[in-house]
Protein backbone atom coordinates (compact mmCIF):
# COMPACT_ATOMS: atom_id res chain seq x y z
CA UNK A 1 0.00 0.00 0.00
CA UNK A 2 2.72 2.52 0.95
CA UNK A 3 4.40 1.60 -1.98
CA UNK A 4 2.15 2.49 -4.44
CA UNK A 5 1.36 5.72 -2.86
CA UNK A 6 4.85 6.65 -3.15
CA UNK A 7 4.84 5.47 -6.74
CA UNK A 8 2.00 7.35 -7.76
CA UNK A 9 3.49 10.48 -6.32
CA UNK A 10 6.06 10.41 -8.16
CA UNK A 11 4.05 10.08 -11.06
CA UNK A 12 2.17 12.63 -10.41
CA UNK A 13 5.15 15.06 -10.21
CA UNK A 14 6.41 13.79 -13.71
CA UNK A 15 3.51 14.98 -15.42
CA UNK A 16 3.17 18.05 -13.56
CA UNK A 17 6.57 18.90 -14.66
CA UNK A 18 5.85 17.46 -18.33
CA UNK A 19 2.44 20.10 -18.39
CA UNK A 20 4.81 23.16 -17.41
CA UNK A 21 6.62 22.26 -20.09
CA UNK A 22 3.94 21.43 -22.99
CA UNK A 23 2.24 25.10 -21.38
CA UNK A 24 5.43 27.13 -21.48
CA UNK A 25 5.77 25.92 -25.63
CA UNK A 26 2.30 26.37 -25.67
CA UNK A 27 2.42 30.37 -25.08
CA UNK A 28 5.99 30.67 -26.73
CA UNK A 29 3.97 29.39 -29.80
CA UNK A 30 1.01 31.82 -29.41
CA UNK A 31 3.30 34.49 -29.20
CA UNK A 32 5.66 33.87 -32.12
CA UNK A 33 2.16 33.06 -34.59
CA UNK A 34 1.06 36.34 -34.74
CA UNK A 35 5.04 37.86 -35.62
CA UNK A 36 5.04 35.27 -38.14
CA UNK A 37 1.70 36.49 -39.41
CA UNK A 38 2.61 40.14 -39.24
CA UNK A 39 5.83 38.90 -41.43
CA UNK A 40 3.61 37.43 -44.08
CA UNK A 41 1.34 40.58 -44.07
CA UNK A 42 4.86 42.54 -44.52
CA UNK A 43 6.29 40.59 -47.22
CA UNK A 44 2.63 40.81 -48.73
CA UNK A 45 3.22 44.48 -51.05
CA UNK A 46 6.23 43.57 -52.48
CA UNK A 47 4.95 40.27 -53.86
CA UNK A 48 1.67 42.27 -54.96
CA UNK A 49 4.03 45.05 -56.84
CA UNK A 50 6.58 42.25 -58.03
CA UNK A 51 3.76 40.55 -59.95
CA UNK A 52 2.01 43.42 -61.18
CA UNK A 53 5.49 44.10 -62.51
CA UNK A 54 6.14 40.99 -64.01
CA UNK A 55 2.64 40.93 -66.30
CA UNK A 56 3.27 44.63 -67.32
CA UNK A 57 6.95 43.42 -68.44
CA UNK A 58 5.16 40.42 -69.95
CA UNK A 59 2.79 42.13 -71.81
CA UNK A 60 5.72 44.47 -73.44
CA UNK A 61 8.70 41.77 -74.03
CA UNK A 62 8.50 41.18 -77.41
CA UNK A 63 9.46 37.59 -77.01
CA UNK A 64 8.73 35.45 -74.09
CA UNK A 65 10.94 32.59 -74.82
CA UNK A 66 12.81 32.89 -71.47
CA UNK A 67 13.77 29.64 -70.41
CA UNK A 68 11.54 30.27 -66.95
CA UNK A 69 8.57 30.40 -68.68
CA UNK A 70 8.98 28.31 -71.94
CA UNK A 71 7.37 24.47 -70.78
CA UNK A 72 10.24 21.93 -72.03
CA UNK A 73 9.37 19.28 -74.52
CA UNK A 74 10.66 16.19 -73.02
CA UNK A 75 10.91 16.91 -69.28
CA UNK A 76 13.00 13.93 -67.49
CA UNK A 77 13.86 15.61 -63.99
CA UNK A 78 12.08 17.20 -62.12
CA UNK A 79 13.85 18.97 -58.49
CA UNK A 80 11.47 18.91 -55.69
CA UNK A 81 11.66 21.91 -52.35
CA UNK A 82 10.64 20.52 -49.43
CA UNK A 83 10.02 22.90 -46.47
CA UNK A 84 9.93 21.12 -43.01
CA UNK A 85 10.78 21.95 -39.72
CA UNK A 86 13.76 22.20 -37.44
CA UNK A 87 12.19 21.13 -34.57
CA UNK A 88 9.30 18.39 -33.55
CA UNK A 89 6.21 18.71 -31.31
CA UNK A 90 4.12 20.91 -33.99
CA UNK A 91 1.61 17.33 -33.85
CA UNK A 92 1.20 15.74 -37.87
CA UNK A 93 2.87 19.25 -39.23
CA UNK A 94 6.15 17.32 -40.93
CA UNK A 95 4.24 14.22 -41.35
CA UNK A 96 1.47 16.14 -42.98
CA UNK A 97 4.10 17.75 -45.99
CA UNK A 98 6.19 14.60 -46.14
CA UNK A 99 2.89 12.84 -47.32
CA UNK A 100 2.56 15.40 -49.87
CA UNK A 101 5.68 15.13 -51.33
CA UNK A 102 5.47 11.25 -51.29
CA UNK A 103 2.55 11.74 -53.52
CA UNK A 104 3.77 14.47 -55.55
CA UNK A 105 6.87 11.88 -55.84
CA UNK A 106 4.92 9.47 -56.83
CA UNK A 107 2.93 11.27 -59.54
CA UNK A 108 6.18 12.86 -60.93
CA UNK A 109 7.63 9.42 -61.41
CA UNK A 110 4.26 7.92 -62.56
CA UNK A 111 4.81 11.11 -65.55
CA UNK A 112 7.97 9.65 -66.12
CA UNK A 113 10.00 12.33 -64.90
CA UNK A 114 13.12 11.86 -61.83
CA UNK A 115 12.64 13.97 -59.06
CA UNK A 116 15.54 15.63 -57.79
CA UNK A 117 15.25 16.45 -53.65
CA UNK A 118 15.87 19.76 -51.94
CA UNK A 119 15.16 19.93 -48.12
CA UNK A 120 14.49 22.95 -46.05
CA UNK A 121 14.25 22.00 -42.43
CA UNK A 122 15.50 19.08 -40.06
CA UNK A 123 12.87 17.01 -39.94
CA UNK A 124 12.72 16.58 -43.35
CA UNK A 125 16.55 15.67 -44.20
CA UNK A 126 16.35 13.29 -40.78
CA UNK A 127 13.35 11.47 -43.10
CA UNK A 128 14.85 11.36 -46.03
CA UNK A 129 18.55 10.15 -45.16
CA UNK A 130 17.24 7.47 -42.84
CA UNK A 131 15.13 6.10 -45.71
CA UNK A 132 18.47 6.53 -47.37
CA UNK A 133 16.91 8.59 -50.62
CA UNK A 134 19.05 11.18 -51.68
CA UNK A 135 18.99 15.22 -50.93
CA UNK A 136 20.22 17.23 -53.77
CA UNK A 137 20.83 20.04 -51.38
CA UNK A 138 19.64 21.28 -47.59
CA UNK A 139 19.19 24.06 -45.90
CA UNK A 140 18.46 23.91 -41.78
CA UNK A 141 18.28 26.34 -39.03
CA UNK A 142 15.83 29.03 -39.91
CA UNK A 143 12.46 26.97 -40.01
CA UNK A 144 10.95 29.27 -37.43
CA UNK A 145 11.77 33.14 -38.62
CA UNK A 146 13.01 32.89 -41.99
CA UNK A 147 14.78 35.57 -43.98
CA UNK A 148 14.77 36.52 -47.47
CA UNK A 149 18.44 35.50 -47.57
CA UNK A 150 17.35 31.78 -46.56
CA UNK A 151 14.70 32.15 -49.76
CA UNK A 152 17.36 33.60 -52.10
CA UNK A 153 19.90 30.57 -51.46
CA UNK A 154 17.40 28.41 -51.91
CA UNK A 155 16.20 29.91 -55.12
CA UNK A 156 19.26 30.96 -56.51
CA UNK A 157 20.67 27.23 -56.19
CA UNK A 158 17.42 25.47 -57.80
CA UNK A 159 16.70 28.37 -60.95
CA UNK A 160 20.79 27.53 -61.52
CA UNK A 161 20.20 23.77 -61.92
CA UNK A 162 16.87 24.64 -64.18
CA UNK A 163 19.25 26.58 -66.35
CA UNK A 164 21.67 24.33 -66.57
CA UNK A 165 19.06 21.79 -67.80
CA UNK A 166 17.76 23.59 -70.73
CA UNK A 167 20.27 21.96 -73.26
CA UNK A 168 20.37 18.59 -71.48
CA UNK A 169 20.55 15.67 -73.66
CA UNK A 170 18.84 12.56 -72.41
CA UNK A 171 20.59 11.53 -69.60
CA UNK A 172 23.84 13.54 -70.26
CA UNK A 173 24.39 17.25 -69.59
CA UNK A 174 23.87 18.93 -72.83
CA UNK A 175 26.31 21.62 -73.57
CA UNK A 176 27.57 22.91 -69.99
CA UNK A 177 28.11 19.05 -68.54
CA UNK A 178 26.04 19.66 -65.30
CA UNK A 179 22.53 17.63 -65.55
CA UNK A 180 20.20 20.27 -64.62
CA UNK A 181 16.45 19.68 -63.86
CA UNK A 182 13.44 20.58 -66.02
CA UNK A 183 10.93 21.52 -63.56
CA UNK A 184 10.82 23.24 -60.18
CA UNK A 185 8.30 22.25 -57.24
CA UNK A 186 8.05 23.26 -54.41
CA UNK A 187 6.05 21.38 -51.11
CA UNK A 188 4.98 23.82 -48.39
CA UNK A 189 2.04 24.68 -45.94
CA UNK A 190 -0.24 27.03 -46.10
CA UNK A 191 -1.40 28.93 -42.91
CA UNK A 192 -5.38 28.82 -43.35
CA UNK A 193 -6.35 29.61 -39.50
CA UNK A 194 -5.06 28.73 -35.90
CA UNK A 195 -6.93 25.90 -36.67
CA UNK A 196 -5.96 24.60 -40.49
CA UNK A 197 -2.40 24.52 -42.22
CA UNK A 198 -3.18 22.68 -44.87
CA UNK A 199 -0.04 20.90 -47.21
CA UNK A 200 0.46 22.68 -50.90
CA UNK A 201 2.26 21.14 -53.61
CA UNK A 202 2.45 23.84 -56.21
CA UNK A 203 5.06 24.04 -59.38
CA UNK A 204 7.67 27.08 -59.91
CA UNK A 205 9.21 26.54 -62.91
CA UNK A 206 8.17 26.98 -65.84
CA UNK A 207 5.77 30.07 -64.27
CA UNK A 208 2.41 30.78 -64.41
CA UNK A 209 2.05 34.02 -63.49
CA UNK A 210 -0.50 34.63 -60.88
CA UNK A 211 -2.39 37.80 -61.98
CA UNK A 212 -3.40 40.73 -59.69
CA UNK A 213 -7.21 39.13 -58.48
CA UNK A 214 -9.78 40.81 -59.43
CA UNK A 215 -10.98 43.32 -56.33
CA UNK A 216 -7.82 45.13 -56.68
CA UNK A 217 -8.02 44.98 -60.50
CA UNK A 218 -11.21 47.24 -60.92
CA UNK A 219 -9.18 49.97 -58.60
CA UNK A 220 -6.65 49.99 -60.78
CA UNK A 221 -6.78 52.11 -64.38
CA UNK A 222 -8.19 50.47 -66.51
CA UNK A 223 -5.76 52.02 -69.31
CA UNK A 224 -3.00 50.20 -70.06
CA UNK A 225 -0.05 52.16 -69.31
CA UNK A 226 2.65 52.53 -71.86
CA UNK A 227 5.97 51.98 -70.23
CA UNK A 228 9.65 52.65 -71.37
CA UNK A 229 12.21 50.24 -70.38
CA UNK A 230 15.52 51.00 -68.99
CA UNK A 231 17.04 48.62 -69.83
CA UNK A 232 14.95 46.90 -72.55
CA UNK A 233 12.04 44.70 -71.51
CA UNK A 234 13.22 41.80 -72.60
CA UNK A 235 16.34 42.03 -70.98
CA UNK A 236 14.53 43.30 -67.68
CA UNK A 237 12.43 40.25 -67.68
CA UNK A 238 15.70 37.85 -67.54
CA UNK A 239 16.21 40.19 -64.39
CA UNK A 240 13.16 40.12 -62.51
CA UNK A 241 11.93 36.51 -62.97
CA UNK A 242 14.18 34.69 -60.79
CA UNK A 243 13.76 37.53 -58.25
CA UNK A 244 9.99 36.34 -59.01
CA UNK A 245 11.03 32.96 -58.06
CA UNK A 246 12.84 33.93 -54.71
CA UNK A 247 9.59 35.64 -53.44
CA UNK A 248 7.65 32.93 -53.85
CA UNK A 249 9.83 30.78 -52.27
CA UNK A 250 9.98 33.26 -49.87
CA UNK A 251 6.56 33.65 -49.20
CA UNK A 252 6.17 29.46 -49.24
CA UNK A 253 8.49 29.83 -45.99
CA UNK A 254 6.87 32.34 -44.14
CA UNK A 255 3.85 30.30 -44.78
CA UNK A 256 5.52 27.33 -43.59
CA UNK A 257 6.43 29.33 -40.31
CA UNK A 258 3.49 30.36 -39.26
CA UNK A 259 2.00 27.01 -39.59
CA UNK A 260 4.31 25.03 -38.00
CA UNK A 261 3.61 27.49 -34.74
CA UNK A 262 0.09 27.46 -35.40
CA UNK A 263 0.59 23.25 -35.51
CA UNK A 264 2.58 23.37 -32.52
CA UNK A 265 0.56 25.58 -30.74
CA UNK A 266 -2.40 22.83 -30.95
CA UNK A 267 -0.03 20.01 -30.45
CA UNK A 268 1.04 21.83 -27.37
CA UNK A 269 -2.40 23.25 -26.20
CA UNK A 270 -3.68 19.13 -26.41
CA UNK A 271 -0.65 18.17 -24.41
CA UNK A 272 -0.87 20.26 -21.61
CA UNK A 273 -4.46 19.50 -21.48
CA UNK A 274 -3.96 15.70 -21.06
CA UNK A 275 -1.30 15.98 -18.55
CA UNK A 276 -3.39 18.09 -16.63
CA UNK A 277 -6.00 15.66 -16.89
CA UNK A 278 -3.36 12.79 -15.87
CA UNK A 279 -2.45 14.45 -13.02
CA UNK A 280 -6.55 14.88 -11.63
CA UNK A 281 -6.85 11.40 -12.47
CA UNK A 282 -3.47 10.34 -10.40
CA UNK A 283 -3.93 12.41 -7.57
CA UNK A 284 -7.83 11.25 -7.31
CA UNK A 285 -6.21 7.24 -7.38
CA UNK A 286 -3.48 8.44 -4.76
CA UNK A 287 -5.80 10.18 -2.42
CA UNK A 288 -7.66 6.58 -3.05
CA UNK A 289 -4.61 4.69 -2.11
CA UNK A 290 -4.07 7.07 1.20
CA UNK A 291 -7.48 6.72 2.35
CA UNK A 292 -7.42 2.83 1.70
CA UNK A 293 -4.21 2.88 3.91
CA UNK A 294 -5.48 4.79 6.57
CA UNK A 295 -9.02 2.97 6.74
CA UNK A 296 -6.78 -0.14 7.05
CA UNK A 297 -4.45 1.43 9.87
CA UNK A 298 -7.48 1.97 11.87
CA UNK A 299 -9.33 -1.18 11.40
CA UNK A 300 -5.81 -3.09 12.63
CA UNK A 301 -5.77 -1.15 15.67
CA UNK A 302 -8.85 -1.18 16.11
CA UNK A 303 -8.85 -5.15 15.56
CA UNK A 304 -5.79 -5.19 17.87
CA UNK A 305 -7.55 -3.44 20.75
CA UNK A 306 -10.68 -5.87 20.33
CA UNK A 307 -8.49 -8.49 20.38
CA UNK A 308 -6.42 -7.41 23.44
CA UNK A 309 -9.49 -6.85 25.53
CA UNK A 310 -11.71 -10.21 24.06
CA UNK A 311 -7.69 -11.88 25.57
CA UNK A 312 -8.42 -9.62 28.82
CA UNK A 313 -11.59 -10.48 29.75
CA UNK A 314 -10.94 -14.03 28.98
CA UNK A 315 -8.72 -13.98 32.56
CA UNK B 1 1.38 71.52 -56.12
CA UNK B 2 1.70 68.43 -58.52
CA UNK B 3 2.39 65.66 -56.44
CA UNK B 4 2.97 61.20 -57.14
CA UNK B 5 2.53 58.74 -54.52
CA UNK B 6 5.78 56.71 -53.71
CA UNK B 7 6.32 53.55 -52.36
CA UNK B 8 9.67 52.07 -51.28
CA UNK B 9 8.66 48.31 -50.42
CA UNK B 10 11.41 45.58 -49.60
CA UNK B 11 10.94 42.28 -49.95
CA UNK B 12 10.63 41.37 -45.89
CA UNK B 13 8.69 45.04 -45.44
CA UNK B 14 7.17 48.22 -46.62
CA UNK B 15 9.68 51.20 -45.72
CA UNK B 16 8.15 53.84 -47.04
CA UNK B 17 4.68 55.25 -48.69
CA UNK B 18 3.42 58.95 -48.55
CA UNK B 19 2.71 62.03 -51.36
CA UNK B 20 6.62 63.61 -53.19
CA UNK B 21 7.66 65.88 -55.06
CA UNK B 22 10.61 63.95 -56.75
CA UNK B 23 12.59 61.24 -56.86
CA UNK B 24 16.14 60.25 -57.78
CA UNK B 25 17.17 57.04 -57.98
CA UNK B 26 19.92 55.30 -59.69
CA UNK B 27 18.91 52.89 -62.64
CA UNK B 28 20.90 50.88 -64.73
CA UNK B 29 21.76 53.29 -67.47
CA UNK B 30 22.16 56.24 -64.89
CA UNK B 31 20.85 58.39 -62.66
CA UNK B 32 17.15 59.46 -62.98
CA UNK B 33 15.07 61.84 -61.80
CA UNK B 34 11.07 61.97 -61.31
CA UNK B 35 8.49 64.37 -60.92
CA UNK B 36 4.66 64.22 -61.21
CA UNK B 37 3.62 62.94 -64.34
CA UNK B 38 6.69 61.38 -65.26
CA UNK B 39 6.65 58.98 -68.44
CA UNK B 40 5.45 55.57 -67.52
CA UNK B 41 8.64 53.60 -66.98
CA UNK B 42 10.35 50.49 -65.41
CA UNK B 43 13.76 50.60 -64.39
CA UNK B 44 16.17 48.07 -62.79
CA UNK B 45 18.42 49.44 -60.21
CA UNK B 46 21.96 49.07 -59.58
CA UNK B 47 23.59 47.59 -56.67
CA UNK B 48 24.44 49.71 -54.02
CA UNK B 49 22.52 52.87 -54.79
CA UNK B 50 20.56 55.53 -53.40
CA UNK B 51 16.89 56.83 -53.40
CA UNK B 52 15.99 60.04 -52.33
CA UNK B 53 12.40 61.34 -52.25
CA UNK B 54 11.25 65.09 -51.39
CA UNK B 55 8.13 64.81 -49.91
CA UNK B 56 5.12 67.21 -50.58
CA UNK B 57 6.04 68.49 -46.93
CA UNK B 58 9.67 69.34 -48.31
CA UNK B 59 11.18 67.09 -46.00
CA UNK B 60 13.60 64.96 -47.36
CA UNK B 61 13.89 60.53 -47.03
CA UNK B 62 16.94 58.77 -48.12
CA UNK B 63 17.34 55.36 -48.63
CA UNK B 64 20.35 52.72 -49.32
CA UNK B 65 18.70 50.25 -51.83
CA UNK B 66 20.48 47.51 -52.75
CA UNK B 67 19.44 45.75 -56.27
CA UNK B 68 15.93 45.61 -57.70
CA UNK B 69 13.26 47.68 -59.35
CA UNK B 70 11.93 50.78 -60.26
CA UNK B 71 7.89 51.42 -61.36
CA UNK B 72 6.92 54.79 -62.36
CA UNK B 73 3.42 55.38 -63.67
CA UNK B 74 1.69 59.16 -64.23
CA UNK B 75 0.88 59.17 -60.54
CA UNK B 76 2.80 56.62 -58.76
CA UNK B 77 6.51 55.69 -58.20
CA UNK B 78 7.54 52.08 -56.84
CA UNK B 79 10.75 50.63 -55.42
CA UNK B 80 11.00 47.33 -55.43
CA UNK B 81 14.37 46.60 -53.77
CA UNK B 82 15.41 42.73 -52.63
CA UNK B 83 16.97 45.03 -49.52
CA UNK B 84 16.94 48.20 -48.77
CA UNK B 85 17.65 50.81 -45.60
CA UNK B 86 15.90 54.30 -45.10
CA UNK B 87 18.81 56.68 -44.09
CA UNK B 88 17.94 57.58 -40.26
CA UNK B 89 18.05 53.53 -39.62
CA UNK B 90 21.67 53.29 -40.80
CA UNK B 91 24.27 52.98 -38.14
CA UNK B 92 26.84 55.32 -39.45
CA UNK B 93 29.64 54.11 -37.22
CA UNK B 94 29.20 50.16 -38.34
CA UNK B 95 27.98 51.73 -42.12
CA UNK B 96 32.22 53.15 -42.05
CA UNK B 97 33.26 50.26 -40.66
CA UNK B 98 31.86 47.98 -43.08
CA UNK B 99 33.91 50.69 -45.82
CA UNK B 100 36.68 50.30 -44.20
CA UNK B 101 36.72 46.52 -44.36
CA UNK B 102 34.89 45.64 -47.40
CA UNK B 103 37.17 43.78 -49.86
CA UNK B 104 35.72 43.65 -53.22
CA UNK B 105 33.40 46.75 -55.25
CA UNK B 106 30.16 45.46 -54.37
CA UNK B 107 30.93 45.16 -50.66
CA UNK B 108 32.63 48.88 -51.04
CA UNK B 109 29.16 50.16 -52.48
CA UNK B 110 26.66 49.50 -50.25
CA UNK B 111 28.74 51.01 -48.09
CA UNK B 112 29.18 53.80 -49.62
CA UNK B 113 25.37 53.67 -50.42
CA UNK B 114 24.35 53.06 -47.07
CA UNK B 115 26.42 56.65 -45.79
CA UNK B 116 25.41 58.67 -48.68
CA UNK B 117 21.70 57.45 -47.88
CA UNK B 118 22.33 58.26 -44.08
CA UNK B 119 23.56 62.21 -45.53
CA UNK B 120 27.15 61.22 -44.57
CA UNK B 121 29.84 62.05 -46.43
CA UNK B 122 31.73 58.75 -48.30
Amino acid sequence: MGAQLRELRARVKATKSIGKITKAMELIATSRIAKAQARVEAARPYSSEITTALSELATAATTLDNPLLTERENPRRAAVLVVTSDKGLCGGYNANVLRTTEELLALLREQGKEPVLFVIGAKGVNYYRFRNREIAASWTGFSDQPQYVHAREAGETMVKLFLAGADDVGDSGGADGIVGVDELHIVYTEFRSMLTQTPQAKRIAPLEVEYVEEGEATSAPQLRSVYDFEPDADTLLDALLPKYINTRIYAALLESAASELAARRTAMKAASDNANELVQTLTREMNQARQAQITQEISEIVGGADALAAAGSDE
Amino acid sequence: MAEMTVELVAVERRLWSGKANFVVAQTTEGEIGILPGHQPMFGQLVEGGVVSITTTDGEHVGAAVHGGFLSVTADAVRVLAESAELGEEIDVEQARQQLSSAEDETERAKAQARLRAAGQKA
